[in-house]
């Protein structure tokens, strides 16, 4: 699904630059639940930037369901993102004001689905992260866990490829933080590649591999056995 | 363009922002409200100066004399000038193909008398062509024609407040009145659109004042109605040309201002069109500031909106939203509200206009100011065009941040 190889990313800092990511190399198969562990300035949401085609990588080579990712515009960026990706991000990052069920369905409008259609199948994702009755309300009439629900069912509701989560829990606590993770673990144990960033052990734990980045590059990737009971190293 | 999904964001993102809408719109609104009533006063300015000329025929000229205050020719100074038949004569002859119309005036004071009511009045001697020259209006009978003049016939045309001095409600045409001891026939009635004195004239014959008013030829005044193919230039040169022709018959040194002139309503119009050129660039300069300004501000409410949006156009793309998409609903959004605002100002301007009516007239000759269908329609055409480019601009800079960038934005 995700094939990376020497993946290089600098950004120019004044005259100098800054070497961020020095030759990462990862595959990431269909229905896998990865997460990315590292400290700030490891360069895991560089990672995830350029994985979710937010960003562009300077050098190696990236395909994206076997689709090589180079020179996008902005508009090709927009389509397979909209295709592919769904995203989750620490901020929620919801319209403000548009309701939880609006939210929702942009992503289709942008898909170019009818009206009526988006309507149902965005409810349907809402119900399916147990905010139905919650469709009308502005996202500051949320809690937080509510609000990254919403975002979920968002990143959900085209059936993308993968879903891309950049610190889910990052602003939430504990009690919250796990019911999120149950969600992201119902998503993949339907099927969905799930691709975390966490700086926390509690979540890493919970996703079936660990992949640990450190100034720049991949120090250790190994499989949670103790979530992964079918597959064995 | 009619993607109803697109207008209901559109629609969505005004009302959840009122305040960001109504400034822009404000701002739009105003420029406009301004820009109207600046022409609508204007042309207010320009009916009243136009109306001021209705009364005379505007390719027409006088010539008329005094007394001379120079000498010239081995003649003394302080010799009063005489207009005759024959410099009527001379000056219709010469100058037949640039003349249409031509008269000579006499003018007298008499009292005139219709059974027991009288009272005196001012009594001009004219050739037929003064009916034209001078706007009279005939509503009852006729003017003088060529047969009065050849015969010298005994007839009066009366002006309408004579007519009610004299006559109240009563007939006056056919009857008999006394002027100055002489019996006319009232021929005519008329009006006069130059105001009361005007219609307190009454006009006799050239011929007849001469005949029985000292049995001579003089005249004096000459009015010439020169050919409307004249321009404007053509007009005041022929007028130069017969004023210097004149000078030169009637021995009258060439600078003499005070012993001859020609007062030529080429010059006056000329003069007014002037200034109604220097008028019109200074509305074109204010007018055209007022909208710029109108389009700055709508600029620099557009780069903050641009700029306040920043984080939600990264999230929108991050969903799959297309540059293109995100610059169509901007501008969109930005258009919609400059016409709706600018269509407002204008409704509001005109309609101010429409209440201020004549109510200016005296007191600051403002005549029933409106603007021109065309002028609304162009301010119009030009505020979209701005809305539209003043949305473009930061939109499209906007649409092509990196989203990880927009995302970052607060």
């Amino acid at each position: 699904m995700i094939r990376i190889n020497n993946l290089h990313k600098s950004y120019p800092i004044g005259k100098d630059s800054l070497h961020v990511l020095k030759g990462i190399d990862l595959h990431i198969k269909e229905g896998e639940f990865v997460s990315i562990m590292g400290s700030s300035g490891s360069g895991k949401s560089t990672l995830l930037n350029i994985v979710g085609l937010l960003d562009e990588h300077d050098e190696g080579d990236y395909f994206l369901n076997g689709q090589e990712i180079k020179n996008l515009n902005e508009k090709k960026g927009a389509v397979l993102r909209n295709k592919f990706l769904g995203f989750v991000f620490q901020s929620f990052n919801l319209i403000s004001y548009k309701t939880a069920l609006e939210n929702v369905s942009l992503p289709l409008y942008y898909k170019g689905v009818s009206r009526k259609e988006r309507q149902k199948i965005a409810l349907d994702y809402l119900d399916k992260v147990g905010l139905k009755d919650w469709a009308s309300h502005l996202p500051n009439e949320l809690s937080g866990g509510q609000k990254q629900r919403v975002a979920i069912a968002r990143a959900l509701v085209t059936q993308p490829k993968v879903v891309l989560a950049d610190e889910p829990t990052g602003a939430l606590d504990s009690t919250t933080t796990d019911s999120v993770m149950d969600l992201l673990k119902d998503i993949n144990n339907e099927g969905m590649t799930v691709f975390v960033i966490t700086h926390e052990e509690e979540v890493a734990d919970q996703t079936k591999r660990i992949v640990r980045l450190k100034d720049g590059i991949i120090i250790s990737d190994t499989i949670n056995i103790q979530r992964n009971p079918v597959k064995t190293v | 363009m009619f993607d109803l999904d697109r207008w209901r964001e559109i629609f969505q993102s005004i009302n959840k922002n009122k305040l960001r809408s109504i400034m822009s719109g404000f701002t739009v609104a105003f420029a406009i409200l301004l820009f109207t009533l600046l022409f609508g006063v204007v042309s207010g300015l320009k009916n009243t100066f136009e109306g001021a000329f209705v009364d005379n025929a505007v390719n027409s000229m006088f010539v008329r004399v005094w007394k001379t205050t120079k000498p010239f020719n081995g003649l003394q100074s302080g010799r009063r000038i005489q207009l005759k038949n024959p410099d009527y004569d001379y000056i219709a002859e010469k100058y037949d193909s640039k003349i249409d119309l031509m008269t000579a005036r006499i003018f007298k004071n008499f009292s005139i008398s219709y059974k027991n009511k009288q009272d005196n009045y001012s009594i001009t001697a004219v050739h037929p062509d003064h009916q034209f020259l001078e706007k009279t209006i005939i509503t009852e009978g006729r003017y003088i024609n060529q047969l009065d003049i050849n015969e010298s016939s005994k007839v009066i045309v009366i002006g309408r407040l004579v007519k009610s001095d004299l006559f109240g409600q009563k007939p006056a045409l056919g009857k008999r009145v006394n002027v100055g001891g002489i019996s006319y026939k009232v021929i005519g009635v008329f009006s006069d659109d130059g105001g009361d004195n005007e219609e307190r004239i009454s006009y006799i014959p050239v011929t007849t004042a001469q005949k029985l008013y000292g049995n001579n030829d003089y005249l004096n005044q000459i009015r010439i109605g020169y050919n409307e193919d004249l321009n404007l230039d053509e007009a005041i040169a022929f007028g130069k040309l017969v004023e210097r022709d004149m000078r030169s018959k009637l021995d009258i040194h060439p600078d003499d201002q005070s012993a001859l002139s020609v007062r030529n309503m080429a010059e006056v119009s000329k003069g007014v069109d002037v200034f109604m050129i220097a008028l019109f660039f200074i509305v074109i300069f204010i007018g055209s500031g007022t909208l710029i300004a109108g389009i700055i501000g709508i600029s620099n409410i557009m780069i903050f909106v641009i700029k306040e949006r920043t984080k939600e156009f990264g999230i929108r793309k991050a969903l799959g939203a297309k540059p293109s998409s995100i610059v169509g609903m901007v501008v969109q959004e930005s258009v919609l509200i400059t016409t709706i605002a600018g269509y407002l100002g204008l409704t509001l301007g005109t309609y101010v206009l429409s209440l201020i009516g004549n109510s200016l007239e005296k007191d600051y000759f403002i005549k029933d100011p409106s603007v021109s269908q065309g002028l609304v329609v162009g301010a119009t055409f030009v505020l979209i065009i701005s809305g539209l480019i003043a949305a473009l601009v930061p939109a499209r800079k906007a649409s092509q941040i990196k989203p990880v960038v927009a995302l970052r934005a607060d």
